[in-house]
Formats: structure tokens, sequence, C-alpha cells
């Protein structure tokens, strides 16, 4: 690996390194990805899976959108192990104003060519017969959908690895910039372009970056089949990762392929280990109990933490870095990564190659950041 | 709304988790100095693995510790299992119905063992069990009378299990245990410094003196329709098809860490670190029984009893222990020398072979994986409700892979239970 | 078993009746009637293995009940029992 220059060298061998890396292969430029674990490690391996539209602003839209097509589009050329699952979200509605929002993104969605239905309070039942009596009703997007993260990096990369990727694992990388990155093990790779895809590690690597790491917690039961359908969210999760400071649930239950069901979610912000937190977990599985509660005498098999990668603004960061010219960035997805990895290999390689972004790329442009902390 | 807070709390000053020999004496030892002394198991009644059924009451150690903790002050916790450790102090443990909390002063963990598994072509087939895991369905009730059991893999419970299925009229046509004759020299040797255990050998010699027995000889596979109809096993170099009903097979014994891994125990070379009084590397925690070392009954006994009374502070008292444990451990010493695994043991599966049983994933889609955790998250092996118990120590020998560290619930528990809210004491 | 000869329970196993001995565990009572307990991933036939609660191949469904360890389930009279269920 020392004696090449590549074209790009890429940190990071999660969902959007593995995305990058497919993306750069596939336009012909020579690729080397490094990674201190394995192919689909850290937040990838931890997350829920969900390939979701959402609707916090116009930028979020876009780029889930775009990427939700994207995999739509793949879909066929996915191996079994990466589950993919066009089970559909349902936004769960618990009173009338809930429903008022379910009605607002009906509409907001409707503008914009995504399929998505209103549900009422029977139509919902008939939909998912376990939630508890009483709610209010839902929206369904049926567009949505799940898979296995962990297999879909892997297939990615195989797909660079077979147009000749170079892959590196096992050693961390202790440094990047100026078209070299160099590992704990003394080698050093160059590049002409260096992508930090680190997400949760990526300021570890690149001063400046702000990137907060944001503590998840899931649960995953033994085999249900059939008792859950969609993915299910309460329109409280949207208050939930609106929140930037404290530490917050939300009832979020997804069916897997297998037939187990993965419940969550959690948000904590400053928690820096990856220990179970019991308050944490019993908070969560507590509120998904109180929509499914039968989810109560299920089995629950393990459980696990993750850090997702959350920037200030919401939105993450795809671009080139200011001060570097070899630099771009690919990170800070929060809890879309899976979502958005696609769109945003796309866009940033895009962007490198001259092509026209299918949109527009200021919202998530690196140099956004920076400019606001040289106004400050 | 659910009152999820009307299952029970209840507070020790020693818990004790199982309910085996170890445990049992660990509870016995630790309640003759007053206090309140509790004992957990998820079977419905003590005894363990080693003391179950009928024959087993007749067992003078058996009937002894059985009788002292019966007439002891103790709380006895059946049919709950432990799953979690909220906060230090306080486990966590379900029954069939209800989900407790358990606060402790002082904590003796004696999980016991299970049996070491080896996936080989066939292994799955019904009626191939784990030699304790037959021993257990007769117990339980299921006929073998005129039934013909091959008895393989390695260590002394094959011994005791050819025995006790021979009593209940099976016939047994080979005992194929896998160390060699120089190692079992050795270890027979090595017995006649150990009187009880020959007495012990002595007395299932009659049982055994029918038995053919193979060393140098493990199963090569398992064959049959719907359910088991032979067994191919390799002695002295050739391979022999032998026809029967059940194949009882298992490779010696793996001590239960989990719940000590979670507690921060130091764990090495897989088991439970413990100084001279049986305490872990966590304050007021002790361990006794197999996770310190497969050793048997007698060690786990005088283990139990060190633990219990060093976890009321009676040190004097445990002390007087220290020369019959120094003896019993010897015994440990020579299980482990005799019945190491041989590699030709590593070849046994084929590609096609399921290694993790809950998953299904065959042998071929683990051998290109580094680790335990990447071969868990690309394959699933691992990702079952037996969390690797059956597959981890398999592929520990296989490929020499180390366990994950160990998350909650250390066992499968119940959603609701794993949600309960743990109010501060 | 504690003891023997008192008696026999009866429970219904994939719909049809079969008796086991008073003591005897689900598991036995799956073997007895010649039942597999579940049907693996890839569609193999299961049943017990390590006879003590923590290999999961056991698992049958009682009384409407999934994924109970039959191994360490006692039979009672009219229980119903399902492979997989």
């Amino acid at each position: 690996m020392n004696a090449t220059t590549y074209d790009v060298v890429i940190v990071g061998a999660g969902i959007v390194g593995a995305a990058c890396a497919d993306e750069f292969a596939r336009r012909g430029m020579r690729v080397a990805v490094v990674d201190r674990d394995m192919v689909g490690s850290d937040a990838t391996a931890a997350g829920m899976g969900h390939i979701v539209v959402m609707d916090d602003s116009e930028a979020q839209f876009a780029l889930t959108r775009y990427s939700q097509q994207l995999w739509q589009a793949l879909r066929r050329e996915l191996p079994q192990d990466v589950e993919y699952d066009q089970c559909g979200t349902i936004w769960v509605a618990a009173d009338e104003e809930e429903m008022a929002e379910v009605r607002r993104k009906h509409d907001y969605y409707a503008l914009r060519g995504v399929p998505t239905s209103v549900l009422d309070s029977q139509a919902l039942q008939r939909l998912e017969p376990n939630l508890r009596d009483g709610m209010a009703g839902g929206l369904l997007v049926a567009e949505d959908a799940v898979l296995y993260p962990p297999c879909a990096a892997r297939f990615l990369m195989e797909r660079a690895q077979k147009l000749g990727a170079q892959l590196r694992l096992g050693a961390p990388v202790t440094q990047i910039g100026e078209g070299r990155v160099r590992l704990s093990d003394g080698v050093e790779i160059a590049g002409g372009m260096i992508v930090n895809a680190a997400g949760a590690g990526a300021p570890e690597l690149t001063r400046g970056v702000e990137i907060k790491k944001r503590k998840g917690h899931l649960v995953i039961t033994d085999r249900y089949p059939g008792y859950l359908r969609h993915q299910l969210v309460e329109l409280g999760y949207l208050k939930s990762a609106h929140s930037v400071t404290s530490d917050s649930v939300a009832f979020n239950v997804q069916p897997r392929r297998t037939g187990q069901i993965l419940i969550g979610s959690s948000r904590q912000y400053g928690a820096e280990h990856r220990d179970v937190d019991q308050a944490m977990l019993a908070r969560m599985l507590q509120r998904a109990q109180e929509y499914m509660p039968g989810l109560g005498r299920m089995s629950a098999v393990r459980t696990w933490t993750g850090f997702r990668a959350a920037t200030p603004d919401k939105l993450p960061l795809i671009g080139p870095w200011p001060g570097d010219k070899s630099l771009f960035l690919a990170t800070g997805h929060e809890g879309l990564g899976i979502t958005t990895s696609l769109a945003t290999a796309r866009i940033l390689v895009d962007q490198i190659t001259g092509v026209r972004p299918e949109i527009p790329i200021e919202p998530y442009l690196p140099s956004r950041a920076v400019k606001e902390v040289a106004h400050a | 709304m659910m009152d999820r807070n009307r299952d029970s709390q209840r507070r020790f000053d020693v818990l004790v988790i199982g309910a085996g020999p170890a445990g049992m004496a660990a509870a016995v030892r630790a309640a003759e100095r007053g206090g309140r002394v509790g004992i957990v198991d998820d079977n419905a009644t003590c005894g363990g693995q080693i003391w179950r059924g009928a024959e087993d009451d007749h067992d003078p150690d058996s009937k002894a510790w059985g009788s002292r903790l019966r007439n002891a002050d103790i709380t006895k916790l059946l049919g709950m299992r432990v799953f979690h450790q909220p906060e230090p102090g306080v486990l966590l443990a379900e029954g069939t119905d209800d989900v407790c909390e358990l606060r402790y002063t002082n904590l003796v963990v004696a999980t016991g063992a299970r049996e070491r598994f080896l996936p080989f072509p066939g292994w799955t087939l019904s009626n191939v069990m784990g030699a304790g895991g037959l021993q257990v369905m007769v117990k339980s009730g299921l006929p073998v009378r005129g039934k013909r059991v091959v008895v393989a893999g390695t260590g002394p419970l094959l011994l005791a299990v050819a025995a006790y299925l021979r009593k209940q009229g099976a016939e047994i046509p080979i005992l194929c245990e896998q160390a060699s004759w120089a190692s079992l020299a050795r270890f027979g040797i090595g017995l006649l410094g150990r009187p009880g255990k020959l007495v012990q050998g002595l007395q299932l010699k009659k049982e055994l003196a029918e038995i053919p027995f193979a060393a140098n000889s493990w199963p090569i596979a398992a064959h049959g329709g719907q359910v088991l109809e032979s067994v191919t096993i390799s002695r002295g170099g050739k391979t022999e098809v032998i026809a029967c009903d059940f194949l009882a097979c298992g490779f010696h014994l793996v001590p239960n860490v989990e719940l000590q891994s979670l507690l921060g125990c130091q764990i090495g070379g897989g088991y439970v670190q413990v100084d001279e009084f049986q305490q872990t590397s966590v304050q007021g925690v002790f361990c006794a029984g197999e996770p310190t070392g497969i050793g048997g009954v007698e060690l786990a006994l005088v283990e139990g009893q060190i633990a219990g009374l060093a976890a009321v502070g009676e040190k004097s008292a445990a002390q007087k222990l220290f020369g019959e444990r120094r003896k019993a451990r010897r015994f440990a010493r020579m299980l482990d020398r005799a019945f190491r695994l041989r590699s030709e043991l590593r070849s046994l599966p084929s590609a096609e072979t399921i290694v993790c049983r809950c998953e299904d994933v065959p042998y071929s889609r683990l051998q290109d994986h580094r680790s335990w955790r990447a071969a868990k998250l690309h394959s699933r092996c691992g990702m079952g409700p037996c969390q690797g118990r059956v597959c981890g120590p398999a592929t520990q020998f296989l490929f020499q892979w180390n366990p994950d560290s160990v998350r909650p619930p250390v066992f499968p528990a119940r959603v609701g239970s794993l949600g309960r809210v743990v109010r501060g004491s | 078993m504690r003891d023997s000869g008192s008696g026999t329970v009866t429970l219904s196993v994939n719909g049809s009746p079969v008796s086991v001995p008073a003591g005897a565990t689900v598991a036995v009572a799956m073997a007895i009637a010649g039942q597999a307990c579940r049907t693996s991933v890839s569609g193999e036939p299961r049943g017990p293995l390590c006879g003590m609660g923590i290999c999961f191949e056991c698992r049958v469904s009682i009384n409407g009940t999934p994924h109970c360890r039959s191994c360490q389930i006692l039979c009672e009279p009219g229980m119903e029992v399902r492979t997989d269920g």
C-alpha cells in the first residue's frame, strides 16, 4: 500500500465510508479505505438501519429523499444478508395535537412527491393491531425501508474492491491531511484526496470539526414473526431528535427480517462510555411498552449502545474542508447515516468530479460551519 | 397504567447466586452466623446440575448439604434467573411471571459450569445431545431401556453418564474418550492420591465393566433422516459406524462466568480470579466452584464454604478449610491436564456443518473472520438467544477467538423485566 | 424424577394427547411423542441439546406462549404444547 498514491484515501469503513468507496471506484478512481476495526463497525453496527425520509428541514428532506430513492434502485442487487425490507414507517399520533402534525407532514410530502397515507384510529389498528388502544392515528410512509447495516456496508465495500479499491483494517489512523493518512503502525498512505468518514471519531482527526457523540441504546428481542409489520415511530421522536442538550427517549420499533423486534430509541449528550445505562434503558423500554404493551412479555436477547455523530445544525458535513485542499468530510450524520449514505457519496463525488449534483449541496458544506466560527 | 413496580424487592446481607454444591455450602456457612442470607437458582430445586434426581438424594454429600440448607434460615428463591446488575449492590432476577430486585451487601456467585459442545457433521440431529444433557432428560423421565446410546467426548462426566444410563437399562455399545491412554493413565495414577475419588471410581466400575471403552477416540459424524440412526467414530486411526438411538456427546465443562464478567470481576484464562478467601477483584463479590476452575463437587463444596464464611467476615474459620481446598485443587489440575482437547477435533466440522445453532451459521461462513465480533456482526453467529453459550466455546476452540465483553441481560429476560425502574435505596 | 409410579400426566402435543410419568419435563413429553421442539432457521427439526436451559434448542410454545424452554418446565395436565408455535 505504501508505494502507490491513491486518488482518494477514505478514513472509515462504516456505511458512509463504504458508500464513498463504492462511488469513487465506480467513477474510475483508485481508492484506498482504512479502518481501525472492520467494515461496518461503530455506529454502522449499532444503529437501527432504517431508511426514512425526514422533513425537519428542506435540506434534510432533500438528502433523505434522494438517498432513499438510491436505495430503492439498489434493492435488487442487495444480497440476502443485507435484509432489505420495504416495510414502511408509520408515524404514530397519540392525540389530536399529533394528528395535526400528521396532516401537516402528509401535505408536506404530497407537495414533494412522496406518497403517504393518513391513517385514522381504526386504520392504524388494522395495520398494527398490537399498538395499544386509543391512538389517534398515524402517517404511513410506504417507501421507507429497513436493512442490516454491517452487511450493507460490506456489500458496498466489496463492490468497490471488485473495481480495485484497497482495504486496510486493524490499525488506527493517527493523522490525516495534506494528501497523507498516517496509521499507528507507521504506515503512510498518500492520496490526492482524503475523505474523513470517521463518524463520531472525525473530530480527533480533523481539528475544528464540530461533532458531538450522541449515545443511543437499543434492545432486540427473540423471533416473533408477524407481531410488527411496519417501523413505528412516535411523533415525539422529532422532539427527541431536536433537543440539543437533554437526554431523551422516544418510541421507535422496527421489525427485522428475522422476525425479531428492534426497540429504540434514546439520545444522550455527554455520555462517553459504552456501558448500558440502566436509567436510560428503563425509560426507553417503559416508553416502548406504553405504545405496545405486548412487548413487555417478549424475550429480550441483547442490548447495546452506540454513538451517533451529531452536528450543531443537525445536517451532515459533506464536502471540502477549508484550509486543506486535499481534505474532504463525509460525516456528522446523527441518526440518518444509513439513510443518507448513498446520497452523501453521490454528492461528494459529484462535487469533486465536476458533475452537477442532483440536490443543492450548500446546506451540507463543511465551510458553512467554519464561516460561522470566523464570524463569532 | 401498569404498576410496573409491584414486583418484589428483597435485601440480603449475603446473596448466593446458584444452588449447586458451591452455592449451597456458601449459603449454609454464611447463615450460621445469622444475618439475612438468600440463595437464587433458576431450577425448581436445589442441587445444581450434579445433584439432580432421586438417586442423588442418597449421595451422602447431597443429603447432608440439602438437609443443612433446608434447616437453615435461608431465603430460597428458586425458579428465578439473574439477568442484570442495574447498579452496584442490586441484581435483577426474573421468574416465570415476576421480576425481583435483590439488594445485597455481599455476593457469592456460584454459577457452575455447562458442557462444551463441538460441532461435527450431523450434530444437530434429534437425539444427539450433551452427555449431561441426555442424563438430565433421562432423570426427567425419558425412557432409555433397551436403547443404544453411544457416549462420546471427553471428561469424567462421560463415565458417570454411561454408568447411570446403563443402570436405567440402556445399552452402551461404546464410550469414546478423545484423551490418550497416556493422559488417562496419568489421571488414574493421580487418583491414587485421592482415595475418595478412587472409591467413587470403583463404585462406577461395576456399571462400567461391561461398557467398551476406547481412548484416542472421537465422533466423526452422526447420521440419520429425521432422527439419529448411527454414528461414525474414529478409533485407533480407523473409522467405525455404530448403529444407535442416542449420542450423548460433550467435551468437558466450560465455566459460567457471564454474570461475574458483567459485575466487573477480573477473568483470567476463562476463569474468575479470586484471592485465598474466594473474593474476586470486586470488593464484596465472592466466587466459588467451577467458575474459578473446573474441579468437581469436593472443590466446589470447600470453596463454597470458604466464600460463605469470608462473606460474613469469618476469616479464621475460612482459613481452617484452606488445607482441604489445596487437596481438592490438585484434582482440579489433574482434570485439566488429562482432558485437554486434541487438535484433530478442529477438523471435525465440514464447510456445511452448522456451528451456531441458534442462527444456523455454517463453518464456511465463519472461517475467514478475524474475531468473534466480526463473525457475529457479519454472519449472525452468536446473535441468538443462547448468547454464544454454545457456539462461543466452540469457536474459541476452532478459531481461537476471544469472547466479547458482556452486556445485560446476561440471560434473555422479558422486555418488561429489563425495563424495570430501579429506585435508589 | 422425584417419585415415579405415582401417576401420569396427560397433555396435548401438537394437538394430540400424550401421557407421561408425573414429574416429567415438557422436553421429555416432546421426545416421547416423537415431536421436534422447534424448527431451526434453515428448517431443521431440533430438540434439546444441553438439558439445562442454556442452548435454547428445546423451545416450544406452551399454552400460546412461544420460546418456552421445555427442558426446565414440568408437564401439567391439560397443557397445550406446540412445536414452534
